[in-house]
Parts: C-alpha cells; structure tokens; sequence
C-alpha cells in the first residue's frame, strides 16, 4: 500500500502536471499523435475498405491484412520506424501506430457494406439509383454502425498502444511510466502507478466517449442492432496492446 | 537515411554476419520467449476454461466475467506491467501475470461462446441418455466446443508472442530485448530487424502448430470424415 499513497501524492503535487514534460504536456502529445495516427489509418483504410465491400472484392486481403498485423509486436515496428527515419516523436511513432489502426477500420468498412441486404440493393438499383448514388445514399447510412465501430475500435487501440511510443522516446502519457522505471522502483513506485493509472484511464474513458459519440452519429434506426457482433469483433480484430 | 542497407552498408538491416556472431544471445533470447508464452498460455488456459465454464453454468455470471476481463483488455500493457511491478518486482513473474491476464479474455469468449453454440436437442439427447452434469461436460458439451476453445487458445498465443516483446521495462521481453538492447547500442538495424524477423516467425509457426493440434483433436469436424 506504501507505493499506493506515493502514488497519491505524486498526483496531488501540481508541479507534476504543469512542469514541462509534465502529466500535461504528455497528455496533449499523447492525444495530438493518436490523433494523426487514426486520421491517417483512416484516410487510407476508410476508402479501400468501403471500395471492396461496394465492389465485393479483396476480402481475401482484409483477413490477410489483419492476421499480418496481430503478430507484428507493436513495439519492435516502433522501433523500426525510429531506426528507419532516424526521427523521435510523431515522424517515427504516427506510422507505426497507423499500420495497427488499419485493420479495426478496414475490416469493419468491408463488413458493413458487405452486410446491407441484397434486397436492399436491387431495389435501390431497380429505382434507377447509379452506383455512386447507392454507395452514398444506401450502403454508406446502413454500414455506419459498423463504421463507427471501426473507428472506435481504432481509436481505442491507438490511444492504448500510444503508450509504447515512450519506449522508443516517441513521448506521450508512457513516458511518465518509463520515467519512473528510469528511477528504480523503490524510488519511482509511486510515480509509475501513477502513470499507471492515468494510462489506464485515459483508454478507458476514450472508450466511453467515442461510444458514445458512435451512438449519437449512427442513424437511430440502427442504434443496437449489431453491438452484440461488434463486441465479439472487437475481441478478433484488436488483440495487440 | 538509406532505407534499405546492401552489402556495403555499414549498418544494414539484415546481417548473417551479425547472426553467426551472436547466435548465443539470440537464441537465448527466443527461448526467453518461447518458454514465456508457454508458461503463459498453460496458466491462462488453466484459469479461464474454469472461468468459461462457471459462466455458463452459472448465467448471471457470464457478464461480470466477460466484462473484468474486457476492462483488463482495455488497459494498455505498458499501464498493467506499471501496477504490478511495485509488488512483484523486475522480472519473468511481473510479465507472466500481465501477459495471462491479457490472455484471458480471447480464451473466456471463445469457450463461453463455443459451449453455448451447442445444439438444443444435441443437449436434450446428452440428458435422456442419462448423462449427469459433468458427464455432459466431459464428454458433449466440452468436446463439441473444442473447435471454438482452440480459436480461442490460438488468437491469444498470437498475441502473446507480439506482447512478450513490452516485457523489456520490467526485466524479461525475451525477443524484445533483442530490439531493446539494437536500439540503445547505436540503433542497430540487423539486430532489430532479426527480433522482429523471429518474434512474427515464432507467432505464425505456433498458430500453425495449434490449427493442426486442433485438427487432429477434433476429426468430426472435417470435412468428409
């Protein structure tokens, strides 16, 4: 418990949290390279995914793309990256994390569109709709639910994984964690369970948050209706933390 | 800086000469790794199918199991391997705890998932037969969950080998201390890049060994058999 109460202290002491390289300043590095690492996952996989589930091809590579990148250690493409640029902080880190954030947001993409009725379709197709006008007006509302979720599922590893990135001195909320292994932990103990424990709530609440933000944004019609398959997913598609 | 290291590159990203050199500490790191996960896999699989089973039997429970070991999911390991350290200290003890709690809940869904997808009159059948609560288990209900406890068991070795390698801040990341050590000693790029050639080689090359196990174990479910 003696490590607990200096735990404590250590977050009640405000030059902790306003000094530069404080809890602070982590947190917005923290954010700000999560951020950029799901925008840019994004970017690449939202379109490739929704362009395969709409021409119903490449769902070979999805599975691929996503078995490939549960064995890579998130760790050691860090460090790949950081050797490979010879860059610390968001050049080497942003793509590292954006490789893990592809597969969430690709494979739910590909799934969503894939999944609309085929009734659905025709009938779109039998009132004269083009492509392009079924794929917005049609496939696109009836596969955000599992959009969201992608994103959500990428988002949720991202800030999670984001936390390695002070390993390879990438910053962010980690570092207070490996500062504290830095001090050894009869005189960092308390530090480290407190990075800990910001570290840990952070995902935790990016989790409630964006599911909620989900929630409101998918049409209410579809509100629930594939939260039980996106849970059992979820458990599929993120697997390395 | 070059991205690709050839023959004349002073530090390229893959040497033989760098491998033949350090065969030693390379191989002592895999089997660091290798006897990890495996330590980690058995007490995980010891733990949750237990726990998969209660929650089966016992419904009410399902939930709260499921969900502790979602919000322990959720917790990045860096954060995990941070409170346990204080308590258990540097070393391979503090990495298998964090690494079987992350495994528990691939394993637990996968059972949970698998017992509850047997077949209604498949049950119905067990029971006129006469078979008693752990009759059934053992002989129906486990064996015909077997293919969904091995999807199971397979995803989280997978991902055990991946997580192994975050085990470098508390003392034992065996395949990680490879790129750890590459990478305070002047990034260098050969020893990094044979810690990550080996760590997805050792995933792929277990998961292939466990789909197979698996298929041996469960010939009523191939095809044509």
């Amino acid at each position: 418990m003696n490590y607990i109460n200096q735990a404590i202290t250590w977050l009640n002491d405000p030059l902790n949290w306003t000094n530069p390289g404080g809890i602070i300043d982590s947190l917005k590095q923290h954010l700000w390279l999560s951020f950029l690492s799901v925008l840019v996952a994004t970017v690449i996989a939202l379109p490739i995914g929704v362009w395969f589930g709409h021409s119903g091809r490449g769902g070979s590579t999805v599975v691929a793309v996503s078995n490939m990148t549960r064995a890579i250690p998130t760790y050691a493409l860090l460090a790949v990256f950081v050797v490979g640029t010879a860059k610390l902080g968001a050049p080497s880190v942003v793509p590292a994390l954006a490789i893990f954030a592809i597969p969430p947001i690709l494979a739910n993409a590909y799934t969503g569109i894939r999944e609309v009725d085929p009734e659905v379709r025709d009938s779109a197709r039998g009132m004269g709709l083009s492509g392009g006008q079924m794929l917005r007006q049609v496939e696109l509302p009836l596969a955000s639910p599992y959009i969201w979720a992608g994103l959500r599922n990428a988002a949720v590893q991202v800030v999670a994984t984001a936390t390695l990135a002070a390993l390879v001195a990438g910053g962010g909320l980690g570092t207070i964690i490996t500062a504290g292994f830095g001090l050894s932990i009869a005189a960092g103990g308390g530090q480290i369970i407190a990075g800990g424990f910001l570290v840990a709530l952070l995902a935790l609440l990016v989790n409630g948050v964006i599911s909620v933000f989900a929630y409101f944004l998918t049409p209410i019609p579809l509100r629930g209706t594939t939260r039980r398959r996106l849970f059992r997913q979820r458990a599929r598609v993120v697997t390395d933390r | 800086m070059p991205l690709a290291g050839g023959e004349g590159s002073v530090n390229p990203w893959f040497s033989w000469d760098y491998i033949t050199a350090n065969l030693d500490s390379i191989l002592e790191a895999l089997r660091a790794h290798v006897i990890l996960t495996a330590q980690t896999m058995v007490v995980a699989i010891i733990v949750a199918i237990p726990l998969a089973i209660l929650g089966y039997w016992v419904r009410p429970l399902a939930s709260p199991i499921l969900g502790v070991s979602a919000v322990l999911y959720t917790i990045p390991s860096l954060a995990l391997f941070a409170f346990l350290a204080p308590f258990t200290g540097i070393g391979s003890i503090t990495v298998l705890i964090g690494l079987v709690l992350y495994a528990l809940l691939l394993i637990i869904r996968n059972t949970l998932v698998g017992l509850q997808q047997v077949p209604k009159d498949v049950l119905e059948a067990a029971d006129g037969m006469g078979y008693g609560r752990w009759g059934k288990l053992l002989r129906v209900e486990l064996p015909l969950a077997l293919p969904g406890i091995i999807t199971g068991i397979r995803l989280a070795t997978v991902s055990t080998v991946a997580l192994v390698t975050v085990g470098v801040i508390v003392g034992n990341g065996g395949l990680g201390e490879l790129i750890d050590s590459g990478l305070h000693n002047g990034n260098n790029r050969a020893q990094i890049t044979t810690g990550i050639l080996l760590c997805v080689a050792l995933g792929l090359v277990l998961d292939l060994l466990l789909a197979l196990v698996g298929r041996l174990i469960t010939p009523w479910a191939r095809k044509g058999v």
